[in-house]
Parts: C-alpha cells; sequence; structure tokens
C-alpha cells in the first residue's frame, strides 16, 4: 500500500499515468459479481425465466458462455455480454459459480408429473444428469430446483431447432412425448 | 456549496439542535447527537438504500464480517424506477412488485440501519450528519441518487410535480401520473418533456412514450401522446423504438427531437421551448434536467460542471474527497450509464476495493455488467447489454461487445420475459 501511494504521487506530478496501473486483473469475484444483478447472489436466481448458476460445473459454464459468444447457441443478451469476455475471463467466472453452493428453489408443481417424471429420468437421463440432476457431470448442467419456465424456455428452443441438443440428449429426448417431456420439467423443478 | 471544515465544525459545535433552524430553509436539518458512537471496529457508513446502496453494503459485508456497515437510508421501502413505467401506464395494479424493504437484507447481512437522511459530510472528520444523529465512518459510500435543476426552467419548483409530476423517483409521483392519465378524457393530449443527456435512465422518457401510446390505444383512442425531446435524436435503443413507435403507435405517437423546455406554465399544464414555441396538454410529465442529489453538492463532491461527482474509476473514490467514494446515477462513470444495473455492478467493484483498501490489499480492475429492458408494448421488449473495463483511466464499454436487441423483433417477446425475471432477481438481490 505504502508503496502504490508514494508511487501514485509521483506519477501524478511527472505524466498521468492510468488510474487503474496499479491495480490487478478482475478476480473471479469482480467478473462474476456483475452476473448476480440478473442471476442472482452467488448464481441462485429468484427470476423464473433466469437459470441458477450456482454449483453448475465448470466445463459447463465455459461451454455456455463459449456457445453463446459465437453464436451457436441462441439468446438474447447472453450472447451480447460474452463477447465481452475473454476465454481467461470464462474461465475464472466458471470457477466462481462451480464453487457457490446448489441453490434450491420453492415452486409450484404437479405431483402426479412429478412423480412420472421422476420414472423418465432414472429410465432416460439419470447417466448424464446425475443425482436426480443435482449434480453436473462435465459439460451437463444441473437441472435440479432450475424455474420451470427457464427449462420449458429453453426446451422449445431445443425442440424447434434454435438450439443444437447434444447427441446422446438427442437420443434420449425424440422418442418422448410432450408431456414426457413436461413432467421431466416439473421433476428437475421439484428436486431440492 | 461545499461544507468546509470550520463551517462544519460550527454546525456541529452549536449546543442544540435549534441553532441549526437558520439552515431549515434549505432543507432537513441533521442532528448532532452522535449515534452508535464508533468503536474500535472499522466501519463503512453507506449513504442511500437504492440500487447501489443496498448492494455496496450487503456485498461489504459478504467480503469481510469484521467491517461493520451502517446504511443511510431516507425510506423504509424502496421503490423501483425500473418497471414503474407499467404500473404508470396500467400494465400494473399496484407497486407491490416494485416495492421491497431492509429488514432481510439487514438481518441476513448483519448491516444497521439508520432510517433518516443525509444532511452533510465532514470528509476530514470522517463524519457524516443526518436527520437521526451524526455517524463517524473509516470510509463513506455515497449513492444518493438524483436531483432536479429546478432553477434552470422558468417557473419551475419543487412543487410544481404536484401538477405536473416528473415520475421520474418511483412512488407518489408514478401514482399522480397514472391517475392523471387515467381521468383523461378520450380525445385528451398527452405530453411528455424530456431533458438533454445525461440524466437517469436513458431509454426510460421512450419506454414510458410508448406504454402510455399503448394504454392510449387500447382505452383512450382518440387521444395523442407528444414527446418532446430535447436532444437532437433518440439516444437510447434508437431503431428499436423508432420501429415500436412506427408500427404500433402511427396517428397516437408524436416523437419531437431537438425541443428543449426552458419555461413551464404549471397552471395552464403548458410547457415553452426555447422561450418562443408552446405546448399544452391535458396531462403534462415534464422530467426535469439532473444532478447529482444534494447531499453530493454539499459534500463538496460534484465536479466542476456543477453536475456530477469524478471518481477513481477503480474504487469509486471522490477525486475531490479522500475517503468518500461515490457509485450509481450521481457519479461520473464514463460508458456505463446513469441506470440502476449499473449502480449494482459499480456497487460491487466498490466494495471489492473498499475492502482491499481497508486490508490494506491490491487494487482490482474494474469489471462491470449493464443490462437494461425497455418495454414496447404490454407484451414485447427490448434491451441494451454491455460489459465494462477499464481503458487508459476511462470506463468503456469492451470493444466488440454488447448492443440492443435485434431490430427485427424476433426476441421481444422472450425480452419481455426475461424483462420481468431481471427485475425479480436484481430486488431480490437488494433485499435479502
Amino acid at each position: 500500500m505504502k508503496q502504490r501511494w508514494s508511487m501514485r504521487v509521483l506519477a501524478a506530478g511527472a505524466l498521468s499515468l492510468s488510474a487503474t496501473a496499479f491495480a490487478a486483473a478482475p478476480t473471479p469475484e469482480m467478473i462474476s459479481f456483475a452476473c448476480a444483478g440478473c442471476h442472482g447472489t452467488s448464481g441462485g436466481s429468484a427470476g423464473l425465466t433466469m437459470p441458477s448458476l450456482a454449483s453448475q460445473s465448470k466445463t459447463a459454464i465455459v461451454d455456455a458462455m463459449k456457445k453463446f459468444k459465437s453464436g451457436e447457441r441462441p439468446s438474447t443478451v447472453m450472447g451480447r455480454l460474452a463477447k465481452g469476455y475473454s476465454d481467461a475471463d470464462i474461465e475464472k467466472m466458471a470457477e466462481f459459480f462451480s464453487k457457490q453452493k446448489f441453490h434450491p428453489t420453492q415452486q409450484v408443481v404437479d405431483a402426479a408429473k412429478v412423480k412420472r417424471g421422476a420414472d423418465l429420468q432414472e429410465a432416460n437421463c439419470s447417466r448424464c444428469h446425475l443425482e436426480d440432476g443435482k449434480e453436473g457431470k462435465d459439460d451437463t448442467p444441473v437441472m435440479a430446483s432450475q424455474w420451470l419456465a427457464y427449462m420449458q424456455m429453453q426446451m422449445a428452443l431445443y425442440q424447434s431447432g434454435a438450439r443444437k441438443m447434444p447427441e446422446k440428449m438427442a437420443e434420449k429426448v425424440k422418442p418422448l412425448s410432450k408431456e414426457d417431456i413436461e413432467a421431466l420439467l416439473h421433476f428437475y423443478a421439484s428436486v431440492k | 456549496m461545499t461544507l468546509d471544515r470550520r463551517s462544519f465544525i460550527k454546525v456541529l459545535g452549536s449546543a442544540s439542535g435549534l441553532a441549526l433552524a437558520g439552515c431549515a430553509a434549505q432543507g432537513p436539518v441533521g442532528s448532532t447527537t452522535e449515534i452508535m458512537p464508533k468503536g474500535a471496529t472499522r466501519r463503512v457508513v453507506v449513504v442511500g438504500g437504492g440500487f447501489g446502496g443496498a448492494i455496496a453494503a450487503k456485498y461489504i459485508r459478504m467480503l469481510d464480517k469484521s467491517i461493520e456497515v451502517v446504511l443511510v437510508e431516507q425510506n423504509r421501502q424502496f421503490i423501483s424506477c425500473p418497471f414503474s413505467n407499467f404500473y404508470i401506464a396500467g400494465l400494473m395494479n399496484d407497486m407491490s412488485t416494485l416495492t421491497i424493504g431492509y429488514d432481510k437484507l439487514a438481518a441476513n447481512h448483519g448491516i444497521k440501519m439508520v432510517y433518516g437522511l443525509a444532511t452533510a459530510i465532514d470528509p476530514a472528520a470522517k463524519k457524516v450528519v443526518t436527520t437521526e444523529g451524526t455517524l463517524s465512518y473509516d470510509r463513506l459510500i455515497v449513492s444518493p441518487g438524483i436531483d432536479f435543476r429546478n432553477e434552470e426552467v422558468e417557473g419551475y419548483t419543487a412543487d410544481s410535480a404536484n401538477t405536473i409530476p416528473h415520475a421520474w423517483k418511483a412512488g407518489a409521483q408514478s401514482t399522480l401520473l397514472r391517475n392523471q392519465l387515467q381521468a383523461m378524457p378520450d380525445g385528451g393530449k398527452v405530453i411528455i418533456s424530456m431533458p438533454l443527456v445525461p440524466y437517469r435512465c436513458p431509454p426510460g422518457p421512450y419506454e414510458r412514450s410508448s406504454l402510455i401510446a399503448n394504454y392510449l390505444k387500447k382505452h383512450k383512442p382518440k387521444s395523442k401522446i407528444i414527446l418532446l425531446d430535447a436532444n437532437a435524436d433518440v439516444v437510447a435503443k434508437k431503431p428499436l423504438f423508432m420501429k415500436a413507435w412506427n408500427t404500433y403507435y402511427k396517428g397516437i405517437f408524436e416523437y419531437i427531437p431537438g425541443k428543449k423546455v426552458t419555461a413551464v406554465d404549471v397552471a395552464n399544464r403548458t410547457l415553452l421551448v426555447e422561450g418562443i414555441e408552446e405546448f399544452k396538454g391535458d396531462v403534462v410529465n415534464f422530467i426535469p434536467p439532473q444532478r447529482a442529489a444534494a447531499i453530493a453538492a454539499k459534500a463538496g463532491l460534484v465536479g466542476a460542471d456543477k453536475k456530477w461527482c469524478p471518481v477513481n474509476v477503480t474504487t469509486f473514490e471522490s477525486t475531490l474527497q479522500k475517503n468518500v467514494h461515490v457509485i450509481g446515477d450521481s457519479s461520473e462513470a464514463g460508458a456505463m450509464p446513469k441506470s440502476g444495473y449499473s449502480a449494482n455492478s459499480q456497487a460491487k467493484v466498490c466494495a471489492i476495493n473498499v475492502v482491499a483498501l481497508m486490508n490494506g490489499k491490491e487494487l482490482t480492475d474494474l469489471s462491470g455488467i449493464n443490462v437494461c429492458y425497455s418495454a414496447i408494448s404490454d407484451h414485447e421488449s427490448i434491451s441494451v447489454a454491455g460489459v465494462y473495463t477499464v481503458k487508459e483511466g476511462k470506463i468503456i464499454g469492451v470493444p466488440n461487445s454488447g448492443g440492443i436487441s435485434p431490430v427485427d423483433f424476433s426476441m421481444t417477446k422472450a425480452e419481455h420475459a426475461y424483462g420481468e425475471s431481471w427485475l425479480r432477481n436484481i430486488l431480490t438481490e437488494m433485499s435479502t
């Protein structure tokens, strides 16, 4: 600190160095706190169409951000925002959110759909969406407790072809009916 | 008016609050009693519990529990300006979804609340005077929002807003404008006047015009709305608003740029442009030119332009007063617009670096975001988004990033839904 001040005083007298010349590059906190206005403190979302980022795997966040950045994944503001971050920045935010505690939500779900969804999860999705969707594996996102409205919007994007399904997922999803998918989403929404 | 050290001591030294009565004409009087005497614990006082201040208080406590945080806010409830246009234009029945309290925030993070108005700051003595008493601090974060430059508009005083509301601070003013619109007969004329940049919420007047046009189209189709823009052109989300006006509100809405209102005839609901051209409305929404809130000027935080507060772009420390940081609408933050999201983002940058300064740790460069949604109808919204960094001592948008929604309106329905989540998340962040 002492050194910082004396150097600043010197600088002010000599040539006008940038005020930030002595600050470190943005830390994971510095980068990630800014996301919380939309994604909630520590990545726990309260907005029904906004996903929680807390406890997502590092790979899943890096993958999502890079696809937003390239335009491969359709978005509204996320593509525009992702372009503002370097690969190193994205690594930092992924590291930050992967370390945050899982964010359980309270949602109104249909009990019958939840039951049907639980069976479908077990039979079709559990190899990648581990622990009832509570755990993210590699680039598989945490589904548990995500808001129903958010998952429905993303599923609509998948089914219109605007968002590309991973091959393994497409294989499993194709045979499922509209009701099956709705039931699965109710199940994920119910997991705490 | 800067309160210098000597006059501040005079104020503090006066034996009773009565001695301050002479100041009453200039606003509320501060109390000289020290409340919450500061012990050995390091303390940050935050003035203003809006989008900036509430978040700064919370994040300082999140980052370092050993620092005591006192939040000074005059209202027990905060009402969001973002989305208040929905309420004004009849798309919300009340302001409950815009309103938050501080109880949970204070309890969750151990923030000490003082419900009062900050009336003076003495940076040398590190004290802030409030209507409830005086507080000592190690560092002060000021996030007071805006006040109006009434004196620049002939015939306009603070009372004028009781007849021609600005509705640029949400609450009773929003209700007044809403009630006037609802009472206006079909065939009436609404006039909105907006100031030159910079002012709070650049797209706000355009959103308001769009939503009021939407209301008139549905409920009072023989009516007209005129937006008098002091600027030479639309200053935010231009192609999107222009398209909405041309597509949805042709014949009802008229946009007239380059019309700076210089005088008002409040009783006759008439605005005078450049002293010659008159615009008379049945409902007049006059949004006056703005500056940093009064406390900023009193504390000597306002720069040579006498409007806004220059700050260090890493710490948001005032370049004019040591140990005092300014965030939100009242600060000069380069490319970051005067928006709720900017204030939220700046508060976190400020909190990180205030905690670093207090612990003798290295400072961290700013990385910030602004995301702002505007509704163009009752079911469609548009957005602007930006990522900010610092280059050569200035806050700039990261090149080749950010921007506005696609002009083909392919995203407007999704963005309407995302906008609602934006509100819910940003208010939840401030209140929990």
